[in-house]
Parts: structure tokens; sequence; C-alpha cells
């Protein structure tokens, strides 16, 4: 399954940078990619693993940016 | 401004009009006899109110094992500011740094607005006809094969074909071409076309999803996801330059001191260096503004109705040398039309032997026209059309012919006719041969139709394959941008030579089957030169593989047709060829905006770490190279968003 997420109040683009490399790190994910410029997230993953995936990407961006959540 | 970008202007305002009595304090001497500790005081103040939210930020990211962060660095700068009793330039540095942080936030905030301007070609509702009525639903709520409404200025919701009314249809928001089309019963109508006057009843063929609004919004957006060569440099840049930087600082206040031999005393002097150093550390400039231009540089196509699906085509295309054109249907618009009338008055040779007076072009194509006026045959409709041009038909496209008899089709010659009373002849000049009139042969390209009107020649008409209006001109592009141009063409060799010394092409090969295109292509990949790239346009529907081939394959026409969005990297809408020389144009300069930012960032950068080395450069000047420098850049790259804005 692959989704996209709006994130809101993602203020730096280093930090975009940051999230989409520790979002890649994350197990079972097969491709992610954080958009600055359109404040969009896309996860790609397995099915069964999605949500799980999902929110620990949202633990991800709350790490490099507190003020950042993702919408869903 | 959004809220919080208005609560940071007004700290901002608050700490610099405490701020800056006290900096005139300091500068007359007023602060010099107070204690140490109350000096202190007075200027931490200012400096929490504004930046009370970068030490929080910092504390925050610390705990999550951010360490390399923006706020953290600033933290430590002022910090060491603060350590060194530079009382005022720490909070000078900290205000500054506030008010780029809110410029860059605001060029954002602008950046992102354009960026969905870009993107307002998505209709917001359709019009759903069912037993109960019209009502307005989400366009991803509408089945294939439901009607729906199309008012008068109202956006196109979704794919599909006209079954009551007809209307103007403006497609500019996908060709960039803002012409009027006319639609009707029957006919396809794509979403993201804004309607004109008509009222339109319309029969969905898509679902939203699959709807040509939503794949160009798709392949827009996702565009960024296929990054140019610069774009993963400078990711790689970023990873490495903040530490490579922080431990720069480091290095200075351990061996500063001891190479300069200041020694100990000298200390503070450093430590305030590798403060300027932390400051300078953050390579936001960059990361923000590079993405940020190749994104200005898609919408600017977007904008003419060129969808480049991806920033590194943008990037490839800047270095393309070598453009492979498809002849029929790309350069040529590959319908057959009356393209010369010559009668005597037209023959400029002086040698009118043989040839009847009197016959005007209009004549001509009269007697023409009205021959071949039951006659199915190509050429025929092309004489009928040219005719009709004229404002001469009286219905569907065929003449009156009340004042013809006696058509008899002379097979592989012509037809001859009698045309109100004259014996007529129309056909080649085996035709005329076989009749025995005298005639003078015609050497214009294409195939040309001889006509005699009461056994007397009277001229001919030209008909042929007419070039594109703007293939001349994307050639002509292509050459002043130092490329070279190549046709490619099943067509016969002097059918090819005629069209590619039209346009002026630099090569050409003809009779060449769609495998020998594909080869063709195929050798001229492996003779480019080193960093140069080759670029192939057709109309996509027969040339994909050839599309699929090249390094950019570009797709013409593509409106309506999937398989040229699929097959190509980068689609025109409509089928104007000349739209070519707007791409070379768009990329080059997208390049030159990405590579201005990037050697201006680091140049700048570089600049005042050494400078600030040196002890030349102050904070301020650190602050500048940090959020100036950002928003500079962004500015910079928000030109190519607001590019070809005012034409289209």
């Amino acid at each position: 399954m692959k989704k996209k997420f709006k994130l809101e109040d993602l203020d730096c683009a280093n930090c975009a940078a940051k999230m989409e490399a520790a979002i890649r790190e994350i197990p079972g994910v097969m491709s992610a990619s954080v958009n600055f410029l359109a404040q969009k997230m896309t996860i790609e993953a397995p099915d069964e693993m999605f949500d799980d995936i999902v929110n620990k990407a949202a633990e991800c961006i709350s790490k490099v940016e507190p003020d950042c959540k993702v919408v869903w | 401004m959004t809220s919080k970008q208005k609560k940071s202007l007004y700290r901002i305002i608050t700490a610099a009009v405490i701020f800056f009595p006290l900096l005139i304090a300091e500068h007359t001497g007023r602060l010099d006899e107070l204690p140490v500790i109350i000096r202190f005081a007075v200027f931490l103040v200012p400096y929490l109110i504004v930046g009370f939210d970068v030490l929080h930020k910092a504390v925050i990211n610390i705990s999550h094992g951010q360490v390399f962060d923006e706020s953290f660095l600033m933290m430590i700068a002022t910090f060491g500011a603060f350590g060194v009793k530079e009382y005022e330039e720490a909070v000078a540095v900290m205000l500054f740094y506030q008010i780029g942080e809110l410029f860059q936030s605001y060029a954002v905030g602008k950046s992102r607005q354009s960026i969905s301007e870009l993107m307002d070609m998505a209709p917001e509702y359709a019009n759903l006809e069912d037993e109960e009525g019209i009502h307005e639903v989400e366009p991803d709520d509408v089945e294939v094969g439901s009607t729906i409404v199309i008012k008068p200025g109202e956006r196109v919701p979704l794919d599909g074909e006209v079954i009551e009314g007809s209307s103007m249809l403006d497609t500019s928001a996908l060709t960039g071409e803002a012409v009027q089309r006319r639609i009707g019963v029957g006919e396809p109508i794509y979403s993201g076309c804004i309607n004109g006057e008509g009222t339109l009843k319309v029969v969905t063929t898509k679902e939203y999803d699959d709807s040509t609004v939503a794949r160009i919004l798709e392949l827009v957006e996702n565009a960024g996801e296929k990054k140019a060569k610069v774009e993963n440099f400078i990711t790689r840049f970023a990873k490495y330059y903040t530490p490579i930087v922080t431990f720069a600082a480091v290095a200075l206040v351990l061996l500063g001191p001891v190479i300069s031999g200041g020694g100990l005393a000298s200390v503070s002097v450093w430590l305030l260096r590798a403060c300027t150093f932390l400051v300078v550390s953050c390579p936001c400039a960059l990361v923000i503004s590079v993405p940020l231009g190749f994104f200005g540089g898609i919408g600017a196509a977007s904008r003419q109705g060129i969808l480049v699906k991806g920033s590194n085509y943008l990037e490839l295309m800047s270095r393309v040398d070598t453009f492979v054109f498809d002849k029929t249907g790309t350069l040529t618009k590959g319908e057959f039309r009356v393209t010369k009338v010559i009668g005597q008055e037209e023959d400029n040779t002086g040698d009118t032997a043989g040839m009847a007076t009197g016959f005007s072009k209009e004549e001509i194509l009269y007697y023409a026209a009205h021959a071949e006026g039951y006659s199915t045959h190509p050429i025929a409709a092309s004489i009928r059309k040219a005719y009709s041009e004229q404002g001469k038909n009286t219905e569907e496209g065929f003449p009156d012919l009340s004042g013809v008899e006696g058509v008899t089709e002379e097979a592989g010659h012509g037809i001859s006719a009698v045309v109100d009373g004259k014996p007529v002849l129309v056909g080649n000049s085996r035709l005329l041969k076989a009749h025995g009139i005298s005639f003078k042969e015609c050497g214009e390209y294409g195939t040309v139709v001889y006509l005699a009107v009461d056994n007397v020649y009277a001229g001919v008409i030209v008909i042929s394959d007419t070039v594109k209006d703007g293939a001349a001109e994307a050639v002509k592009h292509i050459r002043e941008a130092g490329g070279r141009s190549i046709m490619l063409t099943g067509d016969r060799e002097e059918a090819a030579g005629h069209i590619a010394s039209e346009l002026k092409i630099d090569e050409y090969y003809a009779q060449l089957l769609p495998a020998d295109k594909v080869a063709r292509v195929e050798e001229l990949l492996s003779n480019k030169k080193d960093g140069k790239y080759l670029a192939f346009s057709g109309d996509g529907i027969n040339d994909a593989p050839v599309l699929a081939r090249a390094d950019i394959g570009i797709a013409m026409g593509a409106m309506g047709s999937d398989a040229a969005i699929e097959a190509a990297d980068i689609v025109l809408m409509d089928d104007d060829v000349g739209k070519i020389g707007t791409l070379i144009r768009i990329a080059g300069r997208t390049m030159n905006i990405v590579k201005q930012n990037i050697v201006f960032a680091i140049g700048v950068k570089v600049l005042v770490l050494l400078l600030s080395a040196a002890g030349i450069a102050n904070m301020w000047a650190a602050v500048f190279a940090d959020v100036g420098v950002c928003v500079l850049a962004i500015l910079n790259s928000m030109r190519m968003l607001r590019d070809g804005a005012d034409k289209a």
C-alpha cells in the first residue's frame, strides 16, 4: 500500500530530509519521501504493517521537529 | 501572515524595543559602572523574549538525540557569546536569526501558495444528475457512466462524452494555450478545461482518479520524487556539511589559541569565532532553494501545457544536444491539404506556353471541387476542404452539385465531368496526356493535381502534408541552444528531404520502418558525447518504444491519450512542437537559478567561515550567511515559480 499524508507545521527543510532518512530506516518501509514544499509524506509499506509503520513514522517526525504533526 | 508568524513578529519587535536602548547605553558607556551580573541580567531579558522558543526546541531535540540541529547550534553559539561577556552580540545574533527565520517562513509560505495556485486546476465538485434531479457531489464519488451537467463557467470535473448541448471550451489549464475550442454532442471532453457559455450534459467515461486532471496533478506532485543529480548532491552535502563545520568549530577553540600563540588569554576570542562557525553550519539555504527551483521549473512548464515527470528530466533537458523528431504528426500535421493553387498569373516563370488564360485561383478550385464533388478519395476531400474554406459550401462539406453531370472516374488518372456545361478534367499528368492536352509539368513538392477546362490546361493544385506552425521555430531554438536536430521518417527520400530543407533540419533518415527508428536512435545514443543527452519527440502512440529508449522521451498531443502520458518523460499536452523551444528555455533557466543558488550559498558560507576564522567577520555576518542567504536563495528560486505566470 502506498499512501500520502499531509504534514502540518513542517518548517525546516533540513528537518524534512532528516525525517525522510529516519522513516526509510523503519523496518518494513519499502519507500518513503517527505516533501518539504508540498508538506506531504508518502509511505509505501506492506498492508499488514502499514498502520504500525505510520505510527512509527509519526514518532520519527516529532523527534526531528516537535511541532510537526501528521494529519490522518 | 499566519498566527505563528505574527507571534514571532511581536516578540521580535518587543525584544528590539528593549534591546536598542540597551545597545546605545552600552556604547555610550552608561552600563560600564554596573556590576557584571546586572549587565548580564538586563541583556538576558530581550534575549529570552526573542529566543526562548529556540532554546526550548534545542532542549527537546537534545532529549530526542538530535544534536546537530539548527536550534541547538544557535543556543550553543549565543551561550558562547554570553560566556565571553559579549552580551549584545548574543542578543543581536538571536534577534537577527529570528528575523531571518521569519522572512524565511514567510518566503516558504509564499512559495507554497504559488505552488497550490499552480495546482488549482482540480475540480471541486460535479453536478451529478439522477432520478431525483441534479446535485453537487465530490468528483471522486461519480461512477463511470453517470450523467453530469456542466454549467457555464464551471470546470469540467471528469472525462466523458458530450450527449447534450454545445459550448466553447477553454483548455488553457491543460495546454497552456488560451484558445477556445468548440465542443458538441458526441465529442470527448477532458477534465480540467473550463466550460464557456453553453450548458453541457456529459456521460462520464472515467473515474476521477483516472481522469486527465487527476493524472496531471499526480504527475506534477510526484515530479519532485524523481530527484535531479544536483538535488542528490545537495542532500549528500547537507549530511556532511553540518558535522564538518561543527568539528571545525571545536578544532578552532582547541587549536586556535595554540597556533596563534595567544595562549589561554585568547581562548575567549577563539570561542567567539567558533560560535560564529556554528551559526553558519545549517545548509538550509541549499536544502530549500534547490528543490524549490526545480519545482518552479516544473510548474512553469506545466503552465505552458508541458508536463515534466521529474526534476531529473529538467536537468537532463538542459544538457540535450541531439533532438530527434518523428516527421509525420510531430513536425508535420500528418494531414493532406491544398498548399498551392497555381494559375497563369501565379506562374512567375514567364513560360506560359499551352496555358489557358483568365483562370483565377478561385475558379481553379471551383472547377476542381465540383468535378471531384462525389469522390471519396482523400485528395478530393482536401480539394473540397480548400474550396469550402472560401465559405462557398452548401451542406456537409460538399459544394452545390446541381450543375455537375457526367462524372466518370478514369482509374489511376483522375476524373472527367461536365461542370456548368463545360468539360472538366481533374487528375494527374497522365490524364491530360491521355486527352492530348498540352501543359507544363509542375515540379512542386507533393501531389500535383492538373486541371483542364474546355480541353485547355487551366492550372494546378498542389496537395501536400503541411509543416506545423511551430516546427521551424523549434528547430531554430535547438540550433541557437547549440544542439542539432535529426528527423526520422517512414516516408520516401524525396518528401523527407523537402521537409528537412524547409525546416533547416541538420540530418534526416527516410524510409525507416518502426524497428529501424529504434535502431537508429540506439546508434545515435551510442555515438553521443559525454555529458550530453538525446531527446526524442514523437506522437506517443506509434513511437512508444523509441520514446522509452531515448534519454528523454517527449510525447506530443497527449491530451486524452493515456498511452502517451505513460510512455514519455516529458509530455506536451497539445501538439504544438514549438513548445520544445519553451521547454529548452525553461530547463536552461531552472538550471541557471539552481546553480546560482548553490554557488551563492556555498560561496557566502565558505567566505564567512574563512573571515570569521581570521576574526574579520563577526556573528552578524554569520547570521546573514545563514538565514539571509536562505531568504535570498528562496527569492531567487521563486522567480521560476512566476515564470510565464503573466502570460498564462
